[in-house]
């Protein structure tokens, strides 16, 4: 397989800072809380906590800045696909390959322009929101009552689930109908052999 | 010729509205006379087919006959359009698909009431459910679409064409499978509407209806694969799916058909959900309707406009109408629905179905907002927003990814209960299977942390993998049982264990199939694309591929004009293939479009086989060189590759099951054993 994954290598900041500067790793590590350095005063629940979270926190800064800096391609592909060609074809705009297509031509050529120029992405979007009108963005915006699309699915998917767990436990805790007299079910290791047993047969 | 389709739609309308009415008569009384007068409309019911077949007929014939009195054939054919197309103008425009759907319905209906000895009571009441939903048809096509009106003023010579995107042969079967499916579920939903009036005892209708949905499911699931593949090798941009709203009117009832035909399992083994199993299949029947009213209505834009107009209010009406019937029935009949067994635990199968209908509806739901939220948006704040792939990629994937877990885990959960000692004996081996496929793309250079499309694949990836091993894991452990006592070899083993019980053993060869389609879809975020203006000898690079322009030429014939680039294909220097992407003109349409070609790397690669695709876009007016665009896109072909094994997968499941002939002799015989199959 073959693509951007190959040729991009992310640097673990950590350990480039460690590797030219040996002398103050050290320091480096006792700040994350991942060294040596003990504080007299937290209880070692707390300093563990404090530890997890620590490191969470540089994971996850670690993961929200690689690749920010982004190359003029890597942006113009993410921009280019943010947004719709507006000749009517309904796709998006890197993917608008209506031949002889003004609109998509015109529009590359205006995201080019202004990530050359050096705008950031908010910028160039709502430029083009202000030229083309919001439905030149192929998703909705994470702010106003937009903000609803994004998070009625998983609403529906939470409220789903809680209704399925209630379904279950409800299911779960319906009485079992009066046997017979003289009627006794197997229960616990009884039952569980039985099974097995009964599974093994009928595997076949 | 129209005079004659219009009397035969006039004529298919009345039969189909006496098969309803004295159907729906003869329900209500159980002496001779509503017997007989129930055998009449289930006459005129078979009758209505008759009548439909001779009006699409005269509809198709009217096309090879190039008839441009009838305005329909006018406005999608002309004399040039190949015969194949020109069976196509029946489904191409709006009157002659609201034709075919007719035809379909009349079809299964025909088939339905010959067969009607099964049970007679039970068929009566589907019978007069269908010949409801036919009625609706033909009201439309009598009185609002009219497939054989006539053109006004002077008679033109020849038509204006059929849609260039259409002249493909898919395009020939594409339609066809797609409503075979959409107007299939009217049987499963018409038996589950009948068996709800009547208090219908025990599961029987799902028995009836099991082979009419898997087989309406497979119909389906191909239309919506085939638009797919066409979208890919026609439209040239490079995919399959753009999360188009027509498209997603294909996959809801899809997704919800897919929850039905899991969950009825759980009311045939273990008489539950059974409700569930009504809101099931009367949601998918409804939004096969709902897609049919996208596709037409023209309220939602699409690529797919040629078929908008206005008689969306039609179906709009025949919506709720149906809605408000079924909510009736279904709260009246409550009581008879109720469960017949509990659940005993958490980790069974039983829980299992329960949590894959929640996220096959979540991811439906999801497709159902995003379809709607741009007409919901305009109500409350004046503007439209598109919501575009971006959207569903976002929040239908991860919910898609959960539901691949639970492919995996589901088929290794017992019912009623499993242990947590059986269960990592099951999951163990297919858990480390996967997390190594997961560990190999990282190794091979896929960093999913780089990029959240990473992420997805690697899951993708692993997810599928475990799916495939859990699969392969259940046929070598039922194997090997089998070949342990009857002393076979391990693969004629797993093929009689495949025999005995195919509906369990065909599903996880669907199971398999979707697994290799969730790989196909996975090489997206590795797609690449270069786009240059060719000379002769220039050349692209693209991966490992070189591309060299050989030559550029162009041609004549009656239907269109064409011109090509002649792109030989090299790897490690060496001569693979040679391409021929090309682009159209459509004389009588006066419509350009471009012919992509696909090459999939299969001898070269193998397992991580690759398209290479091109694209002949268009001239540079200046120096009157193509402009060629190359995409290569890995791991497609493993998306139709899935297709075919699901469908495999699902005649598998249809076969009855081998049972072994048990001859009997007089013997003295103390004990008797009881054996069983499991499922």
């Amino acid at each position: 397989m073959q693509g951007r994954g190959t040729d991009m290598k992310v640097p673990n900041p950590f350990r480039t800072y460690a590797r030219c500067h040996p002398e103050r790793s050290q320091t480096v590590r006792e700040a994350n809380g991942l060294g040596e350095s003990r504080d007299p005063y937290s209880r070692p629940s707390t300093r563990s906590l404090r530890r997890y979270l620590q490191a969470a926190a540089l994971t996850a800064a670690v993961f929200l800045f690689m690749g920010a800096g982004g190359n003029t391609d890597a942006r113009f592909k993410d921009l280019g696909h943010r947004m719709m060609c507006t000749c009517g074809c309904g796709q998006v705009l890197l993917e608008c390959n209506h031949i002889g297509c003004k609109s998509s031509d015109k529009m590359r050529d205006q995201l080019m322009a202004a990530i050359d120029k050096g705008d950031n992405d908010d910028l160039i979007l709502q430029g083009f929101v202000q030229e083309y009108g919001p439905t030149v963005i192929a998703a909705p915006t994470a702010t106003g009552f937009n903000r609803v699309a994004w998070i009625m699915p998983f609403v529906v998917l939470a409220l789903g689930i809680a209704f399925a767990v209630h379904i279950v436990r409800s299911w779960k805790n319906r009485p079992t109908p009066a046997l017979a007299d003289g009627i006794t079910i197997p229960r616990g290791p009884e039952l569980d052999e039985l099974r097995a047993q009964a599974r093994k047969e009928t595997e076949q | 010729m129209a005079q004659i389709g219009s009397f035969a739609l006039l004529l298919a309308l009345g039969l189909s509205a006496y098969s309803f009415g004295a159907g729906l008569l003869s329900l209500f009384g159980r002496d001779a006379a509503s017997a007989r007068l129930g055998e009449t409309a289930r006459r005129a019911g078979i009758a209505t087919f008759i009548v439909v077949a001779l009006a699409s007929f005269i509809l198709v014939s009217a096309a090879f006959a190039d008839d441009f009195s009838i305005a329909y054939i006018y406005h999608h054919s002309n004399r040039e359009l190949p015969a194949a197309y020109k069976f196509a103008v029946l489904w191409s425009g709006q009157e002659g698909s609201l034709l075919f759907w007719s035809l379909l319905l009349a079809g299964y209906g025909f088939v339905l009431r010959l067969r009607y000895k099964t049970d007679q009571r039970l068929f009566a009441y589907a019978s007069v459910i269908i010949a409801a939903v036919q009625v609706f048809f033909l009201l439309i096509l009598n009185f609002a679409a009219h497939p054989f009106a006539i053109e006004r003023g002077v008679l033109p010579p020849d038509g204006t064409g059929l849609n260039p995107l259409l002249q493909y042969p898919e395009m020939v079967i594409h339609p066809p499978m797609l409503y075979l499916g959409y107007v299939g579920f009217t049987i499963p939903f018409a038996f589950a509407l009948g068996a709800l009036i009547m208090h219908y005892p025990g599961e029987k209708w799902i028995h009836i209806t099991r082979r009419w949905t898997m087989v309406t499911w497979c119909f389906l699931t191909v239309g919506i694969f085939l638009g797919a593949h066409w979208a890919y090798a026609v439209l040239g941009w490079g995919g399959y799916w753009g999360w188009d709203p027509v498209e997603n009117a294909s996959l809801m009832p899809w997704l919800t058909g897919t929850a039905f035909l899991h969950s009825v399992i759980m009311q045939e083994k273990r008489g539950m959900l059974k409700v569930w199993n009504m809101v099931l299949i009367f949601a998918t029947f409804l939004l096969s309707m709902l897609g049919t009213f996208l596709t037409r209505s023209g309220v939602i834009s699409s690529v797919h406009a040629f078929a908008q107009s206005s008689i969306g209010t039609w179906f709009i009406v025949f919506i709720a109408l149906t809605t408000a019937v079924c909510v009736f029935f279904l709260v009246k009949n409550l009581s008879y629905l109720k469960s017949e067994h509990k659940l005993e635990s958490l980790v069974s199968r039983e829980s299992s179905f329960l949590f894959n209908n929640l996220l096959l509806l979540v991811v439906c739901f999801t497709v159902l907002w995003g379809t709607f939220f741009p007409i919901l948006s305009e109500w409350v704040q004046g503007h439209k927003v598109t919501v575009g792939p971006p959207f569903f990629n976002r929040v239908a994937v991860p919910v898609a990814l959960l539901l691949m877990l639970l492919t995996a885990v589901g088929p290794l959960l017992a019912w009623r209960k499993t242990s947590l000692e059986s269960l990592k004996r099951n999951f163990l081996y297919p858990a480390i299977g996967s997390v190594a496929v997961g560990l190999m793309m990282i190794l091979f250079g896929v960093r999913p942390w780089e990029d959240p499309s990473y992420f997805y694949a690697v899951m993708a990836a692993v997810l599928s993998a475990l799916v495939i091993f859990t699969v392969i894991s259940e046929f070598v452990r039922g194997g090997r049982v089998i070949a342990g006592k009857s002393g076979q070899n391990i693969f004629a083993a797993m093929l009689l264990l495949c025999r005995r019980n195919t509906r369990r053993y065909g599903g996880y060869i669907v199971h398999f199939g979707v697994a290799l389609v969730i790989i196909g879809l996975l090489g997206q975020p590795f797609n690449k694309e270069v786009e240059k203006e060719m000379a002769f000898g220039d050349k692209i690079n693209i991966g490992p591929y070189t591309l060299v322009c050989q030559s550029y030429t162009q041609d004549d014939n009656p239907n269109y004009a064409n011109e090509w680039a002649i792109i030989n294909v090299y790897r490690g220097g060496k001569l693979i293939t040679t391409m021929y992407p090309e682009r159209r003109f459509y004389k009588a349409s006066g419509q350009p479009q471009t012919i992509p070609r696909i090459y999939p790397s299969f001898r070269q690669d193998l397992f991580l086989v690759s398209d290479v695709y091109l694209v002949y876009e268009g001239k540079n007016d200046t120096t009157g060189r193509p402009i060629i665009k190359a995409h290569l896109n890995p791991l497609v072909p493993w998306i139709w590759i899935g297709l075919i094994i699901m469908v495999f997968g699902t005649v598998v499941a249809l076969v009855p099951n081998y049972v072994p002939v048990v001859v009997t002799v007089s013997a003295p015989v103390r004990e008797t054993a009881h054996a069983g199959a499991g499922d």
